[in-house]
């Protein structure tokens, strides 16, 4: 699969609402981030738990989340931040969250 | 009632408040471990039917349990002493370090370091997630629910909590490291090291400064 996103892309992340071995905390659904790093791709772990070891591999992308974003009641800077690991599949772009608004 | 709480109802009869923490192991009264008499009597089995040998699991724990705080050390010691080495540990951690003859288990390492702006510090929110092959098995608190919950949402408070408060303008970067990337803080290196060497170096840098819940302290 090839990476959808790079360095800078502005992300969504989606509520899939999967049970299972999920990687992506409830914490940072349905907040917006900056891709900031492509980590490359791996085998999804939501797979890997239920013995499917066959792939396919899914990118993987480090993505910043403002801590004042993630917490209305955030007490730090402004420029603090949260860096969290997401796979692909848990993306959107923000552009495309828009217009389907 | 999740399955977790239902086996620890089970652990010890519950005629007492628990104080807000939960126990890592849960004894009964003659020091057994509900968990550890199911792993004994699995191995004996398997022993018994020649699928493991004698001492092989013990050595196995000795195999995982060797790495530690010295491997991490080594890899920010050599990063403070040369700017090129630290050029690429910030690239490919993974790469970099096997240039020191560390081997790196995880997927990749990700260096994060800390300058006069930027501090770093890394948690992992869903488990238990950790450099485990150059810092070891991780302390306790980094597994406990509280340090996951509140590394992500009240950093600040958790870092005074260790004693470390940052100087004004300094932004925080919180690393959950909740997938396959693993991380190591490379510290900044302290006022007063400038004529150490590099062993002296690795001697100053403790486990806390490599998640980043502390710094390396000025030399005296």
């Amino acid at each position: 699969m090839i990476p959808r996103f790079d360095a800078g892309d502005r992300v969504l992340v989606l509520d899939l609402g999967k049970s299972g071995h999920v990687r992506t905390p409830f914490y940072v659904r349905r907040h917006s981030g900056v891709v900031l790093h492509r980590c490359g791709a791996f085998l999804n772990p939501e797979d890997l738990a239920i013995g499917n070891v066959a792939g396919p591999v899914v990118p993987l992308y480090r993505v910043g989340f403002a801590m004042t974003d993630l917490w209305k009641d955030y007490r730090g800077l402004p420029a603090d931040m949260l860096c969290i690991e997401l796979y692909d599949h848990w993306l959107n772009p923000v552009e495309a969250a828009v217009r389907a608004d | 009632m999740s399955d977790q709480e239902h086996t620890h109802d089970h652990a010890h009869s519950h005629d007492h408040a628990h104080d807000g923490h939960e126990p890592l192991v849960v004894e009964d009264e003659a020091g057994n471990i509900e968990g550890q008499i199911l792993v004994d009597a699995l191995q004996t089995l398997l022993v018994e039917r020649g699928l493991v040998f004698p001492g092989e699991v013990r050595r196995e724990i000795e195999r995982i349990e060797a790495p530690g705080v010295h491997l991490g050390a080594k890899i920010v010691a050599r990063a403070w002493v040369d700017d090129d080495f630290r050029t690429r540990l910030l690239a490919d951690g993974k790469s970099a370090v096997a240039e020191l003859g560390i081997g790196v288990g995880e997927a990749q390492l990700i260096v994060v370091a800390n300058d006069a702006d930027t501090h770093n510090f890394v948690c992992c929110t869903l488990c238990s997630c950790y450099p485990r092959s150059i810092l070891g098995q991780p302390p306790a608190w980094y597994i406990s629910k509280a340090y996951r919950a509140r590394a992500v949402r009240e950093p600040r408070a958790v870092l005074e909590e260790f004693g470390l408060v940052l100087p004004d303008g300094v932004r925080v970067l919180v690393h959950d490291s909740n997938a396959d990337m693993r991380y190591l803080v490379l510290p900044q290196r302290p006022k007063g090291s400038e004529g150490l060497g590099e062993d002296q170096l690795a001697g100053l840098i403790t486990r806390d400064c490599m998640i980043g819940v502390s710094v390396v302290g000025p030399v005296a």
